[in-house]
């Protein structure tokens, strides 16, 4: 059999996080009752007139510069014209001719090593729409409260060969704006869309293949199961002697499968013209310096500054940095607290176990770096052990409780009366003749039963230093 | 006339706008786009070579507005006139996509 | 209901006439001449102005309402959204659409103590030059009801002509103000892009609509563009001017001024009698001491065409949301999506509009785009060119407003090309972006109104003005005989 190559090239909605939307004073909250967050602008009514927000221009010219593009300098916005219910003005406000960042490349990083991949341009537009199925009226309903909430399209050129180097650029698109506060990005919520196009062609070919475009891509599994998919569909095709289609297919999840959609009242001739009623948009140079300027540290600075400035590993680093948000609540915890490394454990052991127990994401954290800190400052300053303290932590995970007041409240304080401790641990021995038996004949880890029985004793709050030095005094006299 | 617009054209043209023609008007339309596109393809006359398409006529730019929410809910109104409505959406025929 | 609006502003102000008596005169006087006229899609119901006339009264014994149009009665074109108000275009589509918002334009003139007594019949989505196209009816010339008023803002100049209210707004997207204001003996002005502002007018041609004054002389047209312009926040193409203030360029003087007349409008097609008032019109100016030069403005046949690709484009797109979804009409047949969008706007639209759209839809559409969209784009550039270049030589153009008067109802929508170049002298204008008015001077030998055009460069609204106000001192305003019988 011919060995083929998959031709990969992403097109990536990032929904921004504007407090309003990109044309009226709409707010872009998330999850609002239907058509309550709509006004006569994202609603196409009649009359109305479309007012550029200014941080759209801000975050699309600052996920520009992260990604190496070309800014604009004088961009301008164009219609799309079709026709569906989800687009009230039955015309997409977008950017053809003049898109605000162009010429781009981001570095991305897998088994097979590292690898750039080019950005074609990067373009503002608006989003569209919900449309809701309605089967008792055997209808569609249509929500306009995410109608005009601004987007920008990263268009990639066809540079990506396989999944892994897919997931790796999206997560590095990801990471690169969610440092900095551009977007969330949140695949499975559609704040983060890629729409993949792929043909396959045969090794050491020159020309491209005939390419599907893939939506309805809501997770990075789903992306990798549809790649995998339509590369097999599509080299099925060929070796069958049929030809690939050029088409826009939607993939279903849950049945693996990918089917064409329709196109029958569909043209595909959009009538792209500059939108009118809005101005040209200028950057000059002096504005384009101040969003420079305002570039954040992004994860790869960060990580080497981790490593080398504050001592943590590079495994840690890299896990943390590549969430901004556990970033941000490593730094903040951190300067409260000033134990880097202590933080740093706390993220990457308790708190990763407790994300994927729960099934989260490091975006659905809500605790406070001020409620870890103080848990480390108890831990350091002997108030609390370290069990009491990790289940101290799941009720920090759980509801960002004060632990102060938790370990007050609770009486969970380190037990540090050794004389208290002796009479209990006295009793302990006499209670285990075998376990002392065994110490004695030189098996060291029956102490670690009776730690353990006298932490059970004392509810888990005696300081296990302590118990360790009475044990040795009762077992080894 | 110059410009012969086919029904092809025509019945592709009404898909773009929406519009369904009947026979009578189609034809009406093809006679009309075409005498309208041999009239306007008297621009052909004047030379544009290295000219700036002008699609604004004064050079403002950068008008922004501040990213601050103004809009409350307006649903009421919003919905006022809908031709048909349900559960506070504009309901039309079921559509897939 | 003989008085300009100005006039009739200072005898409310002195209390000589209340705003009620004279919201019921000018209800009276449609009462009476609606008939012959139908200048109105929608006639406000007497109580609701009653209400707001007594509003306004107060306002006015409070000293809060002191401007020179409080109390008097407007009407507004059916383009302009009034709240609560049915806004039709004249349209079909939007036979039920009672929009939630008043436009900017109306906004202004609320504040200023106006009371709206109805909307004016138009061209369908102002596309025409007779207000024939009008879903609910053909607006009449009260001069001659045989004849039309001329379009696309028919009803508000009529209206006016015929005092069935004070003054009008109307809205020009390539003539609309200017030619029916001639053909009914009226003033009226289309402003320089962008001084007045879009947001509430429903758009036709985005990059070439302006909302404008009708009325019965300069003086009020100053006056009303001064209240209805400046920039707006909602509106991104509007322009913040330097001053709003056109009022103080009412005064007799035109000594030195430098008037220019282009000779390439005068060639074929003009009626003598049209061009024989446009040269008494110059010769009145050169009498007050202006000075009047013929000089070359090249292109003028180009922007028609150039005009149809522009405007027709921009209108497929701007009409693509009357869908039957969101407001106004939906078919009542049962049927899927695509063939519900179709049915509505089919049945929805006018033959006009539908020819507009189609046209519109085709230059854009691909393969299409460079050849029509981006050479009417660059034509215009062209075209503005011009125009700059005569306004480095001319304070004001004067010209012929349309080439012929008031034509006869009905002889102009079978042949639409031939309907499309009577706005020969005009179009342009609103391509180049310029300011112009339209006032009149005379009658042909039918008894029609001649109206004559003058220009300004660009922000220069006041040189037109002044020009327009040192000509109308030479005659007196010549009432409409329809109007006058009524007295």
């Amino acid at each position: 059999m011919k060995q083929y190559e998959t031709v990969i090239g992403l097109e990536v909605h990032v929904e921004l996080a504007t407090k309003t939307k990109i044309f009226c004073a709409c707010s872009t909250a998330f999850g609002g009752e239907v058509n309550t967050h709509t006004c006569p602008v994202c609603t196409g009514m009649p009359g109305s007139l479309p007012v550029l927000n200014k941080q759209v221009v801000e975050y699309a010219m600052a996920v520009g510069l992260a990604t190496n593009c070309k800014i604009t300098q004088n961009c301008r916005f164009d219609r799309k014209n079709y026709f569906y219910p989800d687009n009230p003005q039955n015309y997409q406000i977008s950017q053809l001719y003049l898109p605000i960042c162009r010429d781009g490349k981001v570095e991305i990083e897998t088994e097979s090593g590292k690898k750039y991949v080019r950005i074609h341009e990067i373009h503002m537009e608006e989003d569209a729409g919900k449309l809701i199925h309605d089967d008792w009226d055997d209808c569609s309903l249509v929500d306009y409260n995410r109608s005009g909430v601004p987007l920008i399209e990263i268009v990639s050129e066809p540079d990506m060969r396989s999944a892994d180097e897919v997931i790796a650029y999206l997560e590095k698109l990801r990471t690169t704006i969610q440092y900095l506060g551009a977007s969330d990005c949140k695949l499975n919520e559609g704040s983060m869309r890629a729409d993949v196009n792929l043909s396959v062609r045969e090794v050491g070919a020159e020309e491209f293949g005939t390419r599907t475009e893939m939506k309805n891509l809501n997770s990075f599994k789903a992306i990798a199961r549809a790649i995998e998919n339509e590369r097999e569909r599509q080299i099925d095709l060929i070796e069958s002697g049929e030809s690939v289609v050029q088409e826009t297919r939607r993939w279903d999840d849950t049945k693996e499968y990918s089917y064409a959609m329709r196109s029958k009242e569909d043209a595909q001739d959009y009538r792209y013209f500059p939108e009118p009623d809005l101005v040209p948009v200028i950057i000059s140079d002096e504005w384009l310096q101040e969003v420079k300027e305002r570039q954040p540290e992004f994860k790869e600075e960060k990580k080497a500054r981790y490593i080398s400035e504050l001592g943590i590993p590079e495994y840690d680093a890299n896990i943390i940095t590549g969430s901004k948000r556990l970033a941000d609540l490593f730094e903040a915890t951190t300067k409260l607290c000033n134990q880097p490394k202590k933080v740093s454990n706390w993220l990457m052991v308790e708190n990763m176990r407790l994300l994927k127990e729960n099934e989260m994401e490091p975006e659905d954290i809500t605790f406070s770096p001020a409620n870890l800190a103080k848990l480390i400052e108890l831990v350091e300053g002997g108030t609390i052990n370290s069990s009491v303290a990790k289940d101290v932590f799941e009720q920090i995970f759980k509801e960002d409780i004060d632990p102060e007041k938790y370990v007050e409240e609770k009486g969970l304080k380190m037990d540090n009366d050794e004389e208290g401790l002796r009479v209990t641990i006295e009793g302990i021995v006499a209670a285990n003749t075998q376990s002392v038996e065994d110490y004695k004949n030189g098996k060291q880890k029956a102490i670690g039963f009776l730690v353990g029985q006298t932490m059970r004793a004392t509810q888990g709050k005696a300081n296990p230093g302590i118990i360790n030095k009475i044990l040795k005094e009762i077992l080894d006299k | 006339m110059a410009n012969i617009i086919s029904d092809e054209t025509i019945e592709y043209v009404g898909i773009l706008a929406k519009l369904e023609l009947s026979q009578e008007e189609k034809e009406q339309a093809k006679k009309d786009m075409g005498s309208m596109l041999d009239y306007i393809d008297k621009l052909n006359e004047l030379d544009t070579e290295g000219v700036e398409p002008m699609s604004h006529v004064f050079p403002v730019h950068n008008v922004f507005r501040e990213d601050i929410v103004k809009n409350g809910d307006d649903r009421e109104n919003i919905l006022k006139n809908a031709p048909e409505e349900k559960k506070g959406a504009f309901m039309v025929p079921k559509t897939f996509d | 209901m003989s008085l300009t609006a100005v006039e009739l502003g200072k005898k409310i102000k002195a209390g000589e006439i209340s705003v009620k008596e004279a919201a019921k005169a000018a209800l009276d006087s449609i009462s009476k001449a609606e008939q012959d006229n139908n200048c109105y899609v929608t006639v406000v119901e007497e109580a609701a102005i009653m209400q707001r006339a007594e509003q306004v009264q107060k306002q006015i014994d409070d000293g809060i309402l002191t401007g020179p149009l409080a109390g008097v009665p407007v009407a507004i074109k059916d383009n302009m959204c009034t709240e609560g108000l049915l806004t039709t275009c004249s349209s079909k589509i939007l036979e039920n659409f009672v929009p939630t918002y008043t436009a900017e334009a109306v906004v202004k003139l609320e504040k200023a103590g106006a009371v709206v007594i109805g909307k004016t019949n138009m061209d369908e989505f102002a596309m025409g030059s007779t207000t024939e196209t009008s879903a609910y009816g053909e607006t009449k010339n009260p001069w001659n009801t045989a004849h039309v008023p001329g379009g696309s803002s028919g009803g508000s100049c009529a209206a006016v002509a015929a005092e069935e209210c004070h003054y009008a707004l109307g809205s020009d997207t390539g003539g609309s103000i200017r030619q029916p204001s001639s053909f009914c003996g009226v003033v009226g002005i289309k402003p320089t892009y962008g001084t007045v502002s879009r947001y509430g007018l429903i758009a036709y041609g985005s990059s070439l609509d302006q909302i404008g004054p009708v009325a019965k002389d300069v003086t009020d047209c100053a006056t009303i563009l001064e209240t209805i312009s400046g920039f707006d926040e909602k509106d991104s193409t509007s322009v913040k001017r330097e001053e709003y203030d056109f009022t103080s360029a009412l005064v007799d003087e035109v000594k030195g001024m430098k008037i220019g007349i282009p000779k390439s409008y005068f060639g074929e097609g003009l009626d003598s009698e049209v061009k024989s008032a446009v040269l008494a019109a110059a010769k009145a100016l050169e009498e007050k001491g202006a000075i009047v030069e013929e000089f070359e403005l090249n292109l003028v046949d180009y922007a028609i065409p150039a005009y149809y690709v522009i405007a027709s484009a921009e209108a497929s797109s701007n009409l693509a949301r009357f869908d039957g979804v969101k407001y106004g009409y939906r078919t009542n047949s049962q049927v899927g999506l695509h063939e519900m969008y179709k049915r509505t706007r089919s049945e929805g639209f006018g033959p006009e509009v539908k020819r507009r759209i189609m046209l519109g839809s085709f230059v854009l559409s691909s393969g299409y785009y460079d050849a029509y969209y981006l050479k009417a784009l660059r034509t215009k550039a062209l075209i503005k060119k011009e125009f700059d270049k005569a306004f480095e030589n001319y304070d004001v153009i004067l010209s012929p407003a349309a080439p012929t008067t008031a034509p006869k109802l009905g002889e102009s929508l079978s042949d639409p090309l031939k309907m499309y170049l009577g706005d020969i002298y005009t179009i342009s204008v609103n391509l180049a972006g310029l300011p112009g008015m339209t006032l009149p001077w005379g009658k042909d030998s039918n008894g029609l109104p001649i109206g004559v055009q003058l220009i300004s460069n660009c922000f220069e609204e006041k040189k037109m003005i002044r020009t327009g106000f040192a000509l109308e001192q030479t005659r007196e305003y010549e009432r409409c005989p329809q109007a006058a019988a009524r007295d």
